[in-house]
């Protein structure tokens, strides 16, 4: 079985994630800016970051066959300090140039704040001067369904943006509705204890129809599993999904999406 | 898949998940102290899972949500605790007309 992880934090993995990967039949990794665990000292040390994702991440996939490509943002965690937010993102047209580079992101909310929305609505702004993709990072536990609908409202009162270019993810039961009604994709993350677990995302697949979703790993520093995708698979197989259903939503969908870009190739 | 096919596939899972429920509740009823603003949503969204109402996943996480629209004025942490802080209002018309 092939597949694509769409939201894979490498830069927290060793090098073996990477063969694992490539053995269960991943073809090409996602990577979205995050946070590190800890907040930067300054812009400098996200020109590092993202001087790391452009360059050095794609190098380390590429010795298992497997293909990097990234998103470059300021994550909500950060966002609170404006002048921060407003040095970082004036270092994004440099890098938005990179062959790896897919969109913004991942962008967001974290605990709904007026700043968090402020820095949300600068980089919606950018993505929409420079005819960029986004991925949106929306709340964990207690803030999701809220901050979920404060995105909705920024994403969808910018005329500029078409909805099939935006990604909402992490998205669960109660915020996965409103994300599709909105003619938005919308990604399930595969991780424990805060988000999803593959039988939830696949009761979600069956309820919703898999035209729009996609699953991920996001896979970081903390306790997670860079072989959520395909033990998803396993899950859906169990289920009685037919291998070429499987392959449209782990393979297909993601590839279907990340092609806007004009970037993404395998 | 039929009904009889989730239990024979989930309902080992499901069980052993239910007990482990069962015995962190009697671990907090054995335990002395205040409890926070947790344990009451913890409670609420256990009487939502009780009776035939669909959709218990989507009533169980708003359950632990916080349902107030409009942005908080700071981050004053960048953690989530799982359950809305007290200070976060729960308009229960709101709440209820969201869970239907």
């Amino acid at each position: 079985m092939r597949y694509i992880e769409p939201h894979a934090h490498m830069v927290s993995r060793t090098t073996e994630d990477y063969e694992r990967m490539a053995l269960a039949g991943c073809e090409a990794v996602c990577e979205p800016a995050f946070w590190a665990g800890y907040d930067r000292c300054s812009a400098d040390g996200f020109h590092d970051y993202f001087s790391q994702l452009t360059r050095h991440e794609p190098r380390r996939a590429a010795r298992f066959g497997l293909k990097h490509f990234c998103w470059l943002g300021l994550n909500s965690k950060e966002a609170e300090d404006l002048s921060l937010a407003e040095e970082v993102l004036a270092l994004l047209p440099e890098f938005l140039g990179q062959p790896n580079v897919l969109g913004i992101g991942e962008i967001g909310l974290n605990k709904n704040s007026r700043n968090e929305l402020r820095v949300l609505e600068m980089q919606v702004d950018f993505a929409a001067r420079h005819h960029q993709l986004i991925l949106v990072h929306t709340p964990h536990l207690e803030d999701k369904w809220k901050g979920t609908r404060l995105i909705l409202d920024v994403l969808k009162n910018d005329r500029r943006l078409r909805p099939e270019r935006i990604l909402i993810d992490h998205v669960e039961e109660h915020t996965v509705g409103m994300v599709l009604d909105s003619g938005m994709w919308a990604g399930m993350t595969l991780y424990p204890e805060t988000k999803c677990t593959s039988a939830r995302a696949i009761d979600m697949l069956e309820t919703y129809g898999r035209e729009k979703l996609w699953m991920n790993s996001a896979c970081d520093w903390g306790v997670s599993d860079p072989l959520a995708v395909p033990r998803a698979a396993l899950e859906m197989r169990k289920r009685g999904h037919p291998p070429g259903a499987i392959e449209r939503v782990l393979f297909d969908n993601p590839k279907r999406f990340l092609r806007q870009s004009g970037k993404f190739t395998l | 898949m039929t009904r009889q096919q989730l239990l024979d596939l989930y309902f080992l899972d499901a069980r052993h998940r239910l007990i482990e429920l069962a015995a962190f509740l009697d671990r907090l009823e054995r335990a002395q102290g205040p409890a926070d603003y947790r344990l009451k949503s913890f409670r609420a969204a256990l009487v939502g899972l009780a009776g035939s109402k669909k959709n218990k996943t989507k009533t169980t996480l708003l359950a632990f949500s916080d349902v107030s629209t409009r942005p908080v004025t700071t981050a004053a942490t960048q953690w989530a605790t799982g359950a809305p802080p007290p200070k976060v209002p729960l308009p229960r018309r709101r709440a209820r007309r969201l869970r239907k």
